[in-house]
């Protein structure tokens, strides 16, 4: 049997409910909701992000010129009869603004949500595409 | 607004040594009262359904969701959360009727109803005259 330091699990529970205070209300976060992870392949950006319990009609996806913005809201599983032993999850309006690095085709972006993913694709225009470079032997 | 929780927990910050033995991922969760049950709400986007584990055993519930992987091999311009299985437990104070507890896994949130034991629910007691 494991036994777990006091002073450990009062520490991690302190580190908890201090990081949720930093983070309230806080312009200065150094995370922002949703995470967002942002990868590229020779066609396309791809943008995730994890979005539980959003529905699909309360999310708003915009792209301009190369600017992904996702807004949105989730709402809290309340209810008069309900009290709240425990609420962590975040709710509330949320709003996201990346600029990437290429330029895309903003009107072949598409995106779907499934299982609280968010998948976004961004084609990219064809400019912004890599060439391969003929080298010539002169 | 305040974050979600996104952290690996150690075996020793959640208490509970996880029978696989991974560092996993800590879901953020709503606990709630809602008539005769616990209700309980687990952020677990991207899990496989079937393979997610509610176990609960002598007050102490655990629930183990597998992650289907993605984002493999990318190349990240911008990497804020890691993907990767889910695990947390909770040692519940009510006595539960473990026989009537159900999941249901809809929208990446994880809903777990903890129905209480019948012998605790308050009961009205009708007083005969005379």
């Amino acid at each position: 049997m494991r036994r777990v330091s006091p002073f450990r699990q009062f520490r991690s529970e302190m580190d908890r409910v201090l990081s949720d205070v930093w983070a309230m209300g806080s312009n200065l976060a150094t995370r922002a909701f949703p995470a967002l992870n942002v990868w590229e392949t020779d066609g396309e950006m791809w943008a995730e992000a994890e979005l539980p319990g959003v529905k699909q009609e309360d999310l708003d996806i915009d792209v301009v010129g190369n600017e992904l913005t996702i807004r949105g809201q989730r709402t809290a599983p309340t209810d008069e009869k309900m009290t709240f032993h425990r609420q962590e999850r975040t709710t509330g309006s949320f709003r996201r603004t990346v600029r990437l690095p290429v330029e895309v085709d903003a009107d072949n972006v598409s995106a779907t949500l499934r299982d609280g993913v968010l998948t976004i694709r961004l084609p990219k225009s064809e400019r912004a595409k890599p060439r391969k470079v003929q080298v010539s032997v002169g | 607004m305040n974050e979600p929780s996104n952290v690996k927990a150690t075996t020793e910050e959640s208490g509970l040594e996880p029978t696989r033995g991974d560092a996993a991922f800590v879901p953020s969760v709503d606990i709630v009262e809602k008539g005769n049950a616990l209700v309980m709400f687990v952020d677990m986007p991207g899990a496989v359904p079937e393979s997610i584990d509610v176990d609960f055993n002598q007050g102490r519930l655990s629930i183990y969701g597998k992650i289907k992987p993605r984002g493999d091999g990318a190349q990240f311009l911008l990497h804020e959360y890691g993907v990767g299985d889910f695990f947390r437990s909770f040692q519940v104070s009510e006595d539960i009727d473990a026989a009537a507890i159900s999941a249901r896994y809809e929208a990446g949130v994880l809903q777990v109803e903890l129905p209480k034991a019948e012998a605790l629910r308050p009961r009205k007691i009708s007083v005969g005259a005379g």
